[in-house]
């Protein structure tokens, strides 16, 4: 897992984590008050059954029991231990918060107020607080300014420091109208030149702010799973509450009472205080995790979705294969020199500023071909997407184009030409290759191929081996020919492909998956992903990509690396594994509490070989299963906030190992555990 | 050398009662495993608007029949979950209403050899509810409360439709929960009766009659005995209610003693006959939602799940009853099966198979008294009612069963990474709610009202054995009215005002909130979009997820209950 360590954020901006604990102890106390307790049902019940016992110990008899100083030292012992399982349930919500909110704190730190240029609508610039522009403004910024909000880049060209966000110290090149750099983030730093700038966001809503809340937890909603879990817990505490309730009159009728406070040990153990108290916890940190990863989600229910989601529809290039395809060869047909043909493509490609034009230029140079044609005269031909092909127009009238196989052909039997024979082979040939054949051509004449070769990233098969054995399917979009597709859907094994794709087939995929019943994620940086972006359940955008793309999308990723799709699929998964796991432990666990706490109950009534621990004494019975009950919150933090180790398997493996782990685990465990304490009780003479 | 050859054969003899019961047992329940895949399939087709054999006859009656009601044909009418729950709620009390009138006005109407009074009216509102709910608690001995005619037009009328009810509410459950619309409440009743309930019962009747049990309507016959003394024996119409007794789980005897009385079990056949009666519909219905699922292995792995649970119960029962009862024992200086409260016609093993299947079934027809059952056998009885899914009720018994395991789906199919999805549903908010309704209404009307009868043990219970036996009778006769089951560890004086009107809260609660929240449920589940399954995916049809299914039913359904089943059947067992 090398990729989530250099996607961590890397300088400056590191959460500070001291001082974390003690702020967390003392938060601790802070929620402890009850206008902040009632939101959590089940750990408000331990609090009023805390005053209950509280009261119970300064006046034993004040519920009717009629019992000795012994029983207030026992009263008090149980109050004490009731007190500190709140805390420790607080404490762990407080914890998680507090990481967030160190992350928030450095994000801040970034977003000090600062004085914008803004041009007003006479053209003159006027310099304003940053906090009063608004969407729609625009404004200058030069070397050496924090870029005060989020917005498009609509003239000038700059380079911008953006590690603040991404950790990424070198510079980033801005400029108007291209796709990808003409947006720039609130709180990055202009280091050269000058930008003009409009605004796209009001202030308090921009991408800092937004990662703000997030951590913080300022906005946090619960997620919908999270809530029908609450209801579920609630539930279960009134169950307990009723048969807690009902059981004096029981009691009573078979002689052998039970005294208030025993009755509330009773009731907090067996409600399910250790999810109810981590529950938060976990939600927290598994926004902090995608969080940590540099990417913003504008939900948890978005991260929550990413669990679920069935397919993955990935753009080949970037995702798949690395970013750029480079020439390797040049193939001649037609009876021409690979000199020849190496001569044409550099001709094609003298104004083509491309990755892959770059790459034929240097591969040219490399075979020491050069050209001696007149630049100064000549003009280019950019690519577009209906033409698909690119070029050169020389000063003599010639016309030199490289593009796709038919896209040349076209054009070659348009000017009077012929296509060889040979260059449906030669195309053949490098697409069964994995590669893209550029034909080019020189007037009417095909000189040959350019064989641009597709590497694809290391790892990524494995990746998609283990998404397919978690029931995710992978569908790659390529503006490729078919075999080409084929040939890389292959090699990287992805399931399934869409070839010569343009971006309505992109939402249309979508779409056809999602009428299936399928939840599906995807990634886009152009204006022209936005729709799917948007009809996609998780849409991930990359923050070098448009405002559009951006807006539409649930989660950016600052780093904008489309791999990463993949990590926050597993980064969901964990998030509701986790939260199963301890739920599952936390429900098996009453098992144990009542073989502790019954027959110490009501060992008047014969029933004492029920007592399977052989616990020392009825009190340090239920002493020893509240202790357990208390400390296992914070024996469990550190799994909450780090969230249960996620393999990629499938999902009846993944049952039948977290089911020994915390179902089985869970039944288990606490036997020991109690026992464990009651010894030492015992021993201390506390029982 | 006598002595040993005697000790020999003493070994000989008690080897051989033991083995002798045991063989009974299990040819039984092999029977109840034959008849489930074919009864199963049967009710599957019925309701799948398959033809099945009746169709030929009732098809054109019915076709001039529904126009009157302005009911379509069968396959073409649906509803949603709110309509069928009001359809329900609405004919069940009209239902009530008039069997109520029918019972106070029994004085005045036809049918009433014995010239029998009306009764309280807090009787006879605890019988109308009692029988409307498929529970048929009585409290009262049939013979001396109720005329012919009100047994068997009234009650006998809601034998068929309260097991009808129940049976369309579960068809109209596993409906929703496999995606399909739910039905119509009307055309659904009409089927359970007209396709299941009434042929099954004309053709069990006439077995029944012919092995001896009495179907008249002359009036009680008076005898002269040997010694001379003068004897009135109660007969009636018994057969025809007999069968419905045990088909349709309402377990309403005609007589006091239910089918411990000659005249309603007469001989070990008709205990065959009416045990299979009693297990056959319960049982099926799994089947028939593998059928509707087009997963049978599920219901398969479902049934084995709920069929170990009861064998477990039925073998502890049963061992319970073989060893016999210590302080008797002790006395004989023998060992003798528990003999007290049954009858010998049937035996120990008899007793304790039906005892655990009578309350399993929620049918609560008896044949030997739960009052007098070995702790063990009272820990079975009471832990079957507690949890309503060893088989269960008619219909809901089934549906509870998977309340159980959208709760097991819900709080487990999070480890394996994805939100809670059963059969390619997801497990959202809104039926957690409702599921969750269903887990509360057990502690709600079993454990509030015995609280409230054991803190005035004096004025209120009416208790014969005092200490943890009584416990056990207070809680059985609640947990018995909760889940519609009717049986009663007797012993209570129960015709009282209070406990008539505590037990009529409990059946109301235990009916009706349950059946209004499954609907509910089922069409929620159907409204949803189906998610395709894949390796990712969840599978409930597996023996691990059964398996954590019966961990979940333990720890939700049945540690509830951990407190009241250790105070009552346990304490009693270790007082021994």
């Amino acid at each position: 897992m090398n990729k989530s360590l250099k996607s961590k954020r890397k300088n400056g901006t590191k959460p500070q984590n001291k001082g974390l604990y003690l702020r967390a102890i003392s938060q601790s106390f802070v929620k402890l008050n009850p206008k902040l307790a009632i939101k959590n049902p089940v750990l408000f019940l331990v609090w009023v059954g805390t005053v209950v016992t509280f009261i119970a110990t300064i006046n034993p008899s004040i519920f009717g029991s009629t019992d000795t100083g012994d029983q207030r030292i026992f009263n008090g012992l149980i109050t004490v231990t009731l007190f500190l399982t709140i805390l420790f349930a607080n404490f762990a919500e407080a914890v998680a918060e507090g990481r967030g909110k160190a992350q928030a704190d450095a994000l801040r730190a970034t977003k000090s107020e600062t004085i914008a240029r803004k041009i007003m609508a006479d053209g003159t610039t006027q310099e304003v607080n940053s906090t009063s522009l608004r969407r729609g403004d625009h404004i200058k910024v030069i070397a050496g300014d924090v870029i005060p909000a989020d917005g498009e880049v609509i003239g000038g060209m700059a380079s911008v420091d953006e590690s603040a966000i991404t950790g990424e110290s070198a510079p980033v090149l801005k400029q108007p109208g291209t796709d990808i750099a003409s947006s720039v983030t609130g709180g990055t730093r202009i280091v050269s030149d000058d930008l003009t700038i409009r605004i796209s966001v009001d202030p308090g809503k921009g991408f800092i702010d937004r990662m703000i809340n997030l951590v913080e937890g300022a906005q946090r909603s619960k997620t919908p799973n999270e809530i029908a879990l609450t209801v579920l817990l609630a539930v279960l505490t009134q169950v307990f509450l009723i048969v807690i309730a009902t059981m004096p009159p029981v009691a009573n009728y078979v002689e052998n009472p039970v005294s208030i406070a025993v009755l509330i040990s009773l009731l907090v153990a067996l409600i399910p205080t250790t999810i109810g108290g981590l529950l938060s916890a976990i939600g927290i940190a598994g926004m902090d995790r995608v969080a940590q990863f540099n990417v913003i989600a504008t939900s948890g229910r978005a991260v929550e979705i990413c669990g679920d989601i069935n397919t993955l529809v990935l753009d080949k290039t970037g995702t798949i294969t690395l970013g750029n395809r480079l020439a390797e060869e040049f193939i001649p047909v037609n009876g021409h020199t690979m000199e020849e043909v190496a001569e044409v493509a550099l001709i094609s490609s003298l104004f083509d500023e491309t990755p892959e034009g770059r790459s034929i230029v240097d591969l040219a140079n490399q075979l020491d071909v050069d050209t001696n044609c007149d630049r100064h005269g000549a003009t280019g031909i950019e690519f577009s997407a209906r033409t698909r092909m690119s070029g050169t127009d020389l000063s003599n009238g010639i016309e030199v184009r490289k593009g796709a196989v038919d896209a040349i052909k076209g054009f070659v039997r348009s000017r009077g030409g012929n296509v060889p024979e040979k260059l449906d082979q030669v195309y053949e040939k490098v697409s069964r290759l994995g590669g893209t054949p550029l034909a080019v051509c020189q007037k009417d004449e095909i000189y040959g191929v350019i064989y641009l070769k597709d590497i694809i990233k290391p790892g990524i098969r494995e990746r998609f081996d283990q998404m397919r054995r978690m029931g995710i399917r992978t569908v790659m979009l390529t503006g490729d020919n078919r075999i080409t597709a084929e040939v890389i859907a292959q090699e990287a094994g992805v399931d399934d492909f869409v070839a010569e794709a343009t971006p309505e087939d992109k939402i249309e995929v979508i779409r056809s998956e999602q009428a299936k019943g399928k939840l599906v994620a995807m990634t886009g940086d152009g204006t022209n992903d936005a729709p799917a972006l948007a009809q996609a359940n998780v849409g991930v955008a990359m923050n070098s990509g448009t405002q559009a793309a951006k807006e539409a999308a649930n989660m950016v990723d600052l780093d904008s690396d489309p791999t990463k799709l993949i990590d926050i699929v597993t980064i969901g998964k964990q998030l509701l594994i986790t939260r199963g796991a301890l739920t599952t432990f936390s429900i098996a666990n009453d098992v144990a509490k009542y073989f502790a706490i019954i027959p110490a109950i009501f060992a008047g009534t014969g029933i004492g070989a029920l007592n399977i621990m052989n616990l020392g004494s009825s009190q340090s019975a239920i002493l020893s299963a509240l202790i357990y009950n208390a400390l296992i919150i914070p024996a469990l933090i550190p799994l909450a906030l780090k969230g249960v180790e996620f393999r990629a398997l499938t999902a009846d493996q993944l049952l039948q190992r977290n089911i020994l782990i915390y179902g089985l685990g869970g039944v288990i465990a606490p036997f020991i555990a109690i026992k464990a304490i009651d010894v030492v009780v015992t021993a201390v003479g506390l029982g | 050398m006598v002595i040993l050859f005697k000790i020999k054969l003493k070994v000989l003899f008690v080897l051989k009662v033991m083995v002798q019961g045991f063989i009974q047992i299990i040819l039984t329940l092999i029977l109840v495993i034959l008849i489930t895949p074919i009864l199963g399939s049967y009710i599957a087709n019925v309701f799948l608007g398959k033809s099945t054999f009746l169709d030929r006859f009732l098809k054109p009656l019915e076709a001039r029949l529904f126009p009157l009601f302005g009911l379509k044909i069968i396959e073409a009418t649906n509803t949603t979950g709110v309509q069928y729950a009001k359809d329900v709620v609405a004919s069940n009390l009209i239902m009530g209403v008039l069997v109520f009138s029918i019972l106070m006005l029994q004085g005045f109407l036809p049918l009433n050899p014995t010239e029998l009074d009306a009764p309280s009216w807090d009787l006879a509102l605890h019988t109308s509810i009692s029988f409307l709910t498929n529970t048929n608690q009585q409290h009262y001995s049939g013979e001396t409360t109720f005329s012919y005619g009100s047994q068997v037009l009234a009650l006998g009328f809601l034998m068929f439709t309260s097991a009808g009810t129940g049976l369309a509410v579960a068809i109209a459950f596993i409906r929703g929960i496999t995606g399909k619309r739910l039905g119509n409440f009307y055309v659904d009743l009409t089927l359970c009766i007209t396709r299941i309930l009434l042929p099954i019962s004309i053709v069990g009747a006439i077995v029944l009659i012919i092995s001896g049990v009495p179907e008249t309507l002359s009036p009680p016959i008076t005898v002269t005995t040997l010694e001379g003394a003068n004897q009135v024996i109660a007969t009636g119409p018994v057969a025809h209610f007999e069968i419905i007794k045990e088909l349709g789980e309402n377990g309403g005897g005609f007589f006091g003693i239910n089918s411990a009385h000659p005249y309603e079990n007469p001989n070990p056949f008709s205990n065959l006959f009416t045990i299979l009666a009693m297990m056959s519909i319960p049982t099926s219905l799994i089947y028939t939602y593998g059928v509707f699922a087009q997963n049978k292995r599920q219901g398969w792995l479902i049934f084995w799940m709920v069929f170990s649970i009861f064998a477990f119960l039925v073998v502890i029962s049963a061992v319970g009853e073989y060893q016999g009862n210590p302080l008797v024992n002790n006395l004989l200086g023998d060992t003798q099966p528990n003999l007290e409260g049954k009858e010998v016609r049937f035996g120990w093993s008899q007793t304790a198979l039906w005892a655990v299947m009578t309350t399993g079934t929620m049918c609560g027809a008896v044949n030997g008294m739960h009052d007098s059952l070995m702790p063990p056998g009272g820990f079975s009885v009471l832990f079957n009612l507690f949890l309503q899914i060893v088989w269960g009720g008619q219909g809901t018994g089934t549906a509870y069963l998977f309340i159980y395991l959208i709760l097991a789906v819900f709080l487990t199919g999070l480890m394996v990474g994805r939100t809670p999805e059963f059969l390619g549903r997801k497990i959202e908010k809104p039926e957690i709610v409702l599921a969750s309704v269903i887990l509360l209404v057990h502690p709600i009307a079993i454990l509030i009202p015995s609280a409230i009868t054991l803190a005035f043990p004096e004025t209120l219970a009416g208790i014969s054995n005092p200490g943890f036996h009584g416990l056990s009778q207070v809680v059985f006769e609640y947990a018995s009215a909760a889940a519609n089951n009717g049986s009663g560890f007797e012993g209570l004086g129960d015709d009282t005002l209070w406990w008539n009107l505590s037990a009529t809260f409990s059946l109301l609660v235990g009916r009706y909130v349950p059946i209004i929240a499954l609907l509910l449920l089922a069409d929620n589940m159907s409204r949803k979009q189906k998610v395709p399954l894949n390796a990712g995916t969840l599978r409930t049809d597996t023996k691990l997820f059964t398996g954590v299914t019966a961990g979940v039913i333990l720890i939700l359904g049945a540690l509830t209950f951990f407190p009241v089943l250790a105070l009552g059947p346990i304490a009693e067992g270790f007082a021994f």
